[in-house]
């Protein structure tokens, strides 16, 4: 029954979305056997500052000599994890807030939907700067900046989707039966709003994946000697000028998987509002 | 129609002071999310091995150790009063700091506004004109690809070919107070298409859906069915109804350029807010970035309630909501 699901989507994915989802396994290949996969360490000096391309270094070397191609693999993985970490937090803050707003209703509802309305009302990127202008840079100070201002994204869409169903007849016979809220939540509401949500999450792991490697690339991200790809275009930056397209390799890397999940997603959600009649 | 001018009035007058109540909110959360989070701005000036008595002192000499809502109704009323504080690194006024930097932004970010606007909504009704053909097709794959792109990549790509390879645009954009306007214009070309592209696609595809949604109504099918030319029908029927949706992600996508204008600065070394706010933020100088923060969160918020009150005076229809 599910290979079928599974076979289903995919035979209807566009040729577009075929290749993002290739790209996007493949990333996500290297990136989990990231020691095994790459032909040298992440610190490892193999030759000289800025090689070009050739036989030894796929992909070149860096401002210090070190292995491009191994670094992206590696780096893959903080990019990976962080940026999977904060969206997962988003989906668990953003959907369970989402949900109890639109099933309590009333004062509880207006509470939560006014202060994301005014989290929502600052740019992400300005209020993540205020905020690590004062915390440590660490990983999880960044997992849980970046989870938790993307949560408002996801308590919007979440309740809307859920505002909807908690109207129909099957909520008010549990309600009726005298389940308690969180019962309502998990096992009426979350149910049948997977699938909008499965949509939302690869648009907002995309979007957490350009906002970590902005953040890297302002200097406020993943710090050395940790790398992660916003950080690697960051230190190559300065051979640009010389004409050294080397910073050009990690931002192209964000940029394919960026677009990969978009193309995914896109295919995905074209056919599932085709069936939905347009929601 | 007395009644109707008064309740425009009404509405607009509402959505100021609704927006100036945001504002006064996002004070209050820039000055809590500085202030409030774990973290001692005394403790990291002076380092980890400083003693508990200099933290002390130096807490008591920054005002520190007044209550958290007396220093931001300090804070708060300095700010109306122009007074923006000093910086806690170089002991200079931040507004003084700040001097040629806000307009330069602005110069920046009303460039890439004044080319992208016009040139987004003429594409998106191409897009409709020729809607599920090869154009629209091509609009919307590159939509997809923009939309995706981080502004570092599309922005060395650009240094790489039209200054490093080609020489067509110098590669540094630093602008002095003494240049022309022609050699800033110069200087600013790159990061000026950067920006372009960051907002151009999102502004397109959102001035396409807002049309292609009013081209499925009845009017423009008795229109069509009238043998009114196409282009006749969008310009004159399809257009003034989705112009209240256009003018609202107009203004959002402007909204979206001062935060995009921010990572540009960076790219290009441009002396702008953007620059000022990253360099102090890695310096955990905090009240320049509280008062950068707010300053940039404040044109954001204008910008918004700007679209929300030019959407309520374009479509009557907000007006009398059933």
């Amino acid at each position: 029954m599910k290979n079928n699901l599974m076979h289903d989507i995919f035979s209807h994915l566009s040729w577009g979305a075929r290749i993002g989802l290739l790209s996007i396994l493949i990333f996500a290949f290297a990136a989990t056997f990231a020691p095994w996969v790459s032909p040298f360490t992440q610190d490892e000096i193999v030759g000289d500052v800025w090689e070009p391309i050739s036989a030894h270094s796929w992909l070149g070397t860096d401002q210090l000599g070190r292995d491009i191609l191994s670094r992206l693999i590696h780096g893959a993985r903080n990019t990976f994890f962080i940026a999977g970490a904060a969206t997962l937090l988003s989906f668990f803050m953003g959907t369970f807030l989402g949900f109890l707003a639109a099933v309590s209703g009333g004062r509880t509802d207006q509470a939560l939907s006014r202060s994301n309305d005014l989290l929502m009302a600052i740019p992400t990127l300005i209020f993540a700067l205020v905020v690590l202008s004062v915390l440590p840079a660490s990983m999880a100070v960044l997992i849980v900046v970046m989870g938790v201002l993307d949560s408002t994204r996801v308590f919007r869409l979440s309740r809307a989707v859920a505002v909807d169903i908690v109207v129909m007849d099957y909520v008010e016979a549990a309600r009726l039966r005298g389940e308690n809220t969180l019962w309502i939540i998990f096992r009426e509401i979350l149910p049948n709003a997977l699938s909008p949500l499965f949509a939302e999450f690869g648009l907002r792991f995309a979007f957490a994946v350009l906002f970590l490697s902005t953040l890297s690339f302002l200097g406020l991200g993943i710090q050395p000697p940790d790398a992660d790809w916003g950080s690697m275009v960051k230190e190559n930056k300065d051979g640009i000028v010389f004409g050294i397209p080397a910073a050009l390799i990690p931002a192209g890397a964000i940029a394919i998987l960026t677009i990969s999940i978009n193309l995914v997603v896109d295919s995905i959600l074209s056919r599932t509002s085709s069936l939905k009649g347009g929601r | 129609m007395a009644v109707d001018n008064n309740s425009l009035s009404t509405l607009v007058v509402k959505r100021l002071a609704l927006g100036l109540l945001l504002l006064l909110a996002i004070s209050v959360l820039i000055f809590a999310g500085t202030e409030l989070l774990p973290g001692d701005v005394a403790q990291s000036i002076l380092g980890q091995s400083a003693t508990p008595e200099a933290v002390a002192n130096l807490r008591a000499e920054m005002g520190l150790d007044r209550p958290a809502l007396t220093r931001y109704f300090s804070w708060l009323f300095g700010i109306v009063q122009g007074d923006l504080g000093t910086s806690l690194s170089s002991g200079r006024d931040i507004r003084t700091m700040i001097g040629d930097r806000l307009g330069n932004t602005l110069f920046l970010a009303s460039s890439a506004a004044i080319i992208s606007v016009p040139l987004a909504i003429f594409l998106g009704m191409v897009a409709v004109h020729y809607r599920d053909g090869i154009v629209d097709k091509m609009i919307s794959i590159t939509t997809i690809a923009t939309i995706s792109l981080p502004e570092f990549f599309i922005g060395y790509l650009l240094i790489l070919f039209l200054a490093v390879n080609w020489n067509l645009l110098p590669s540094s954009s630093i602008v002095y107070s003494d240049m022309s306007f022609l050699e800033r214009l110069t200087a600013i070309a790159i990061p000026c298409i950067t920006l372009t592209f960051v907002v151009l696609a999102h502004m397109m595809r959102m001035t396409r859906a807002a049309i292609l949604n009013v081209m499925n109504s009845a009017y423009i099918e008795t229109a069509e069915l009238k043998g009114l030319s196409p282009f006749k029908i969008i310009f004159h029927h399809a257009l003034p109804n989705a112009i209240s949706p256009i003018i609202t992600v107009v203004v959002l996508n402007l909204a979206y350029l001062v935060v995009g204008v921010i990572v540009v600065e960076i790219i290009f070394v441009y002396p702008g807010m953007g620059q000022l706010l990253v360099d102090h933020v890695t310096n955990r100088d905090v009240p320049v970035v509280q008062a950068v923060g707010l300053i940039f969160a404040a044109i954001y918020i204008l910008l918004n309630m700007f679209a929300d009150i030019m959407s309520i005076i374009a479509n009557p229809r907000l007006r009398h909501p059933k």
